[in-house]
């Protein structure tokens, strides 16, 4: 029998990162070593430890790195609690890639890209920015808004210090919802910090975060004279197959796990509010 | 045509259960019936349908996928999976032979469901057309011909007799198979049961449905319509619609502990459940409302939209006959319509 | 009796008593009557039923309905009543938001008895003198009344209400029932041919929860069947024994709270007798606590949750169930 993409395969968590107090970054590589398998920035796989669960979480690692796959993980529910409490070493089951992936060989080739994150939201676009930063001549400006509930919530923060703010051509801004000690950066949302950075109307925009985020930061970027057409998002609706059958993560007659998870606005404007 | 005549057919039975296991339609002592393994002189059934549809052949209600054995860090993935052995369905109605290539368009598209395909690829599908359709009956809806029902083979009956007609390679196959019982007869009783039964599938109740105002395009016309409240209201929130039709096909993967190892099973599940869609962040379906709308939308739009037109519905009646607080398709239908 | 309902629902609304009615809405053939809430006398004239096949329990409706604005009317048979008050006695409905009208009980008709008759196409079914006259497109069909009557109401366990604000036509008294008849059958059966009975019966479940979901008794907000943190969660039956449990877990959950009303078995689309189960544990509870009948009263104690020094010592269970 031909293999069926419902049996797993068994990847092996060679690191693990404490970024945030609730999330964690693994480290996910063969047990012969290399990656498990090849993905496209914004793919996905179904992680699981037999007998507690399997759930879909974005890969955040780039394509570009050839050695390992990376997935940040928020610690929220069942599968994601047995997931933060274990050791290096451990096996877990991976099967993917799933989903379509963000259009960086076709449509953002050449544009000038603004990354919106919020929180955990920056899993799925990390996977963007260093696919960008490691094909730095097809892109043009990087602008990074990045926030979270305080400066110990920023995923990958030291990343975003020692590589992103390093490079030449990508800027980043932070921001943190209150005040903070040690902190001089931004303090505010991250929907009326993009208005107030007033980014130019030329630029494609990437934004995962929390859905009130999204929706506030989109109707910001409208006002600022942006189009849906210009817009991407990704998103995460409950699934069990991961390929369009077992019937739950439909969005209207769209399935996130197989025609998503990364939608145009313009296209999501198409489909039931329902998400 | 070839034919067998009615008091030979546990001869027939016989025959094809000594190569393959058949399963026939049979009755309970409750006035129901459901596929049966064949057991030498086992009845078939007179009934119009089974409660359960025949979608269990291919997609039973639980399955094992795939099994697990942990030690320590480590987990060894065990593939279980085996090829199916061959068998014959006999006695599928034409809503239920339909059925099968609305699952297709689920499971075999890419990735194939290797455990569904491999059902599909030894099972013999004799389908039985219909003499006596329900009150509940409106195959005709979706273009199915009770009277020429589709699967392999098909075996029509003029009360006397069982005539056989291959409608592919594998039901010719199915037919050479069993031709040592079979004789040749004459159609013309058989014809006048076909136009007696087509007359009959003009005038049911539910022959004047029309799904000219569904369709892959009518997803704004509907999905906010005011219907949906007063439609759901009494809806139980439970999977009998789901369960005992033969298109619904969505499942849950699931593991079970056995004590030496998991067991990863998926089982059929119901949108229709609080659960089907919930998070460990939240529900974006959490009313019955959402749910219910999912069902006939899925059935009536988002199905169409992804399958060229085609509606996830054979008029087979059983939600009809089934549903505890008798809401159905055909009366969503009938209440969304926009004429 | 449609009439004389029919003008009572159109009377309270009109005269501000209620703002809505629960009752059962017309269906595509004579038999498919749905429960419905109505808000005018226009949507009563137009689609409320009451006849042979109003059969459904509308009392778990209530729960949600007299959480809402205003005062809904439910018109409740005799064994909805004891549902109802079992409710009240839970603290599951607001009985202030409800006024209730008792009506007349069955018994009522099961359409599958008819069609398990052979009778299909059927478009009409006229209740002439207690005798069924069916037409179908085959042609017309006659059987006896009470060879359709729905299980539950065969066994009919009283004609009394046992709460309401009013009643149309007289109240009726509590039945001598037979209604432990097929219990003591089961009882007098050997260990082994009830284990098969139940095998054969339960065998056919496809665990849709129709059972569950019509029950006036189970209304936990989260079933512990569907909580993934319960360690139960189950959809589908991994296998037979976990497919038995499940009723028999839900059986002893309603034990002393369930009033019989038949709804699991007249819900279940494969007919399992899921009430004998329920029945068992009524007759055992009045065998063991004294005669009891949930939903007669709001203020007794359950026999279950009532201790006493009357009640059988704990050994009865392991004397009982030697052979």
């Amino acid at each position: 029998m031909n293999n069926d993409t419902l049996i797993p395969y068994i990847g092996v968590v060679t690191d693990i990162r404490q970024d945030t107090p609730d999330v964690k970054t693994f480290r996910v590589v063969s047990p012969n070593g290399g990656k498990v398998f090849e993905h496209m920035p914004g793919q996905c796989a179904m992680l699981s430890i037999p007998g507690v669960g399997e759930g879909m979480f974005s890969i955040t690692s780039s394509p570009t790195n050839k050695e390992f796959m990376e997935f940040s993980i928020k610690k929220c529910g069942c599968l994601t609690s047995w997931l933060h409490a274990m050791e290096v070493g451990q096996q877990i089951t991976i099967r993917g890639p799933y989903g379509n992936h963000f259009p960086v060989e076709t449509d953002l080739k050449g544009k000038d890209l603004l990354f919106i994150a919020g929180g955990i939201g920056l899993a799925p676009l990390r996977s963007v920015i260093n696919y960008v930063r490691d094909n730095r001549a097809n892109y043009g400006d990087v602008q990074i808004v990045y926030g979270s509930r305080s400066k110990d919530d920023l995923v990958d923060y030291k990343e975003i210090i020692d590589e992103w703010m390093a490079d030449d051509g990508i800027e980043v801004n932070l921001t943190i919802d209150n005040p903070q000690e040690g902190w001089d950066g931004h303090v505010g949302f991250v929907p009326n910090y993009v208005k107030e950075l007033d980014p130019s109307i030329s630029k494609t925009v990437l934004i995962c975060g929390p859905p009130i985020m999204i929706k506030f930061t989109l109707a910001g970027l409208k006002e600022l004279g942006f189009t849906e057409t210009q817009v991407y998002t990704t998103m995460e609706l409950r699934m069990k197959c991961a390929v369009g059958k077992c019937g739950r993560c439909n969005i209207g007659n769209k399935y996130v796990c197989k025609d998503g998870p990364v939608f145009r606005f313009d296209q999501l404007g198409e489909l039931p509010d329902e998400y | 045509m070839l034919k067998i005549s009615k008091d030979k057919l546990n001869d027939l039975f016989d025959l094809i259960a000594q190569k393959q296991t058949l399963y026939i339609p049979a009755d309970r002592n409750d006035g129901e019936s459901e596929y049966k393994k064949y057991e030498s002189g086992m009845t078939l059934s007179n009934n119009l349908n089974t409660v359960r549809s025949a979608k269990d052949f291919f997609f039973p209600q639980t399955e094992n996928l795939v099994d697990f054995k942990m030690e320590g860090k480590n987990i060894e993935v065990i593939d279980i999976r085996q090829e199916s052995e061959d068998f014959v369905v006999f006695g599928v109605r034409a809503c239920d032979a339909r059925s099968f290539t609305i699952l297709d368009k689920v499971f075999l598209v890419e990735p194939v469901d290797s455990y569904y395909k491999t059902r599909r690829d030894h099972g013999t599908i004799v389908t039985m057309a219909c003499t006596r359709p329900a009150e509940t009956c409106f195959c005709g809806l979706f273009g199915i011909d009770a009277t020429a029902p589709e699967g392999d083979a098909a075996c029509f009956s003029d009360g006397e007799s069982y005539f056989f007609k291959a409608n592919n390679e594998r039901g010719q196959a199915f037919i050479d198979s069993i031709s040592s019982l079979l004789e040749e007869g004459d159609t013309a009783k058989l014809d006048e049961v076909q136009n007696k039964t087509k007359e009959i599938l003009g005038k049911l109740p539910l022959s004047g449905l029309s799904t000219d105002s569904f369709g892959g395009d009518k997803l704004k016309e509907y999905f906010n319509s005011d219907k949906w409240a007063e439609l759901s209201e009494a809806c139980l929130g439970c999977g009998t619609c789901t369960f005992v039709c033969p298109t619904c096909q969505c499942y849950d993967i699931k593991d079970f502990n056995t004590g030496h190892g998991i067991k990863r099973f998926r089982c059929w599940d119901s949108c229709m459940y609080s659960d089907f869609t919930k998070m460990a962040h939240g529900n974006p379906r959490l009313t019955q409302l959402e749910r219910f709308r999912q069902r006939f939308m899925h059935k009536l739009v988002y199905f169409p939209a992804n399958n060229n037109g085609e509606f996830g519905c054979v008029g087979c009646g059983r939600c009809l006959s089934k549903c505890p607080i008798s809401m159905n398709i055909v009366k969503v239908m009938k209440a969304l319509e926009v004429k | 009796m449609q009439e004389a309902i029919i003008n009572k629902a159109k009377q309270l609304l009109a005269d501000g008593t209620v703002n809505r009615v629960i009752g059962w809405k017309r269906g595509e053939f004579i038999y498919d009557v749905t429960p419905a809430v109505f808000e005018s006398a226009e949507e009563i004239d137009k689609d409320f039923v009451f006849d042979d096949f109003t059969s459904a329990n509308v009392s778990k409706y209530l729960v949600k309905e007299s959480q809402k604005e205003g005062k809904i009317l439910a018109f409740l048979k005799p064994c909805d009543t004891y549902s109802f008050n079992q409710l009240i006695k839970e603290h599951r409905v607001v009985r202030e938001n409800v006024y209730i009208v008792g009506i007349p009980g069955g018994p009522k008709l099961d359409i599958e008895k008819i069609k398990a008759k052979g009778i299909t196409g059927i478009t009409n079914v006229v209740n002439d003198n207690y005798t069924l006259k069916i037409d179908t497109i085959y042609g017309q069909e006659t059987m006896p009344f009470y060879e359709a009557v729905l299980d539950k109401c065969a066994s009919c366990k009283s004609k009394k209400h046992v709460v309401y604000d009013e009643l149309i036509g007289e109240d009726g008294d509590v039945l001598e029932s037979n209604r432990f008849e097929m219990v003591e059958k089961l009882e007098n059966m050997t260990a082994q041919e009830r284990y098969e009975f139940w095998r054969e019966q339960l065998s056919k479940c496809i665990r849709c929860n129709a059972c569950r979901n019509v029950c006036p008794a189970c209304t936990c907000e989260k079933c512990v069947f569907d909580n993934p943190n319960s360690g139960v969660e189950n959809k589908a039956a991994v296998d037979s024994f976990e497919e038995n449990m499940f009723h028999i877990i839900r059986a002893f959950h309603v034990a002393g709270r369930c009033t019989d009303c038949g709804e699991c078995s007249r819900v279940c689309p494969q007919h399992i007798p899921l009430h004998l189960l329920n029945r068992k544990f009524i007759k055992d509870i009045n065998t063991l606590y004294g005669e009891y009948q949930a939903g007669a009263d709001t203020t007794s104690r359950a026999p279950l949750t009532d201790y006493t020094t009357d009640d059988c010592e704990p050994s009865i269970v392991h004397e009982r169930g030697v052979e």
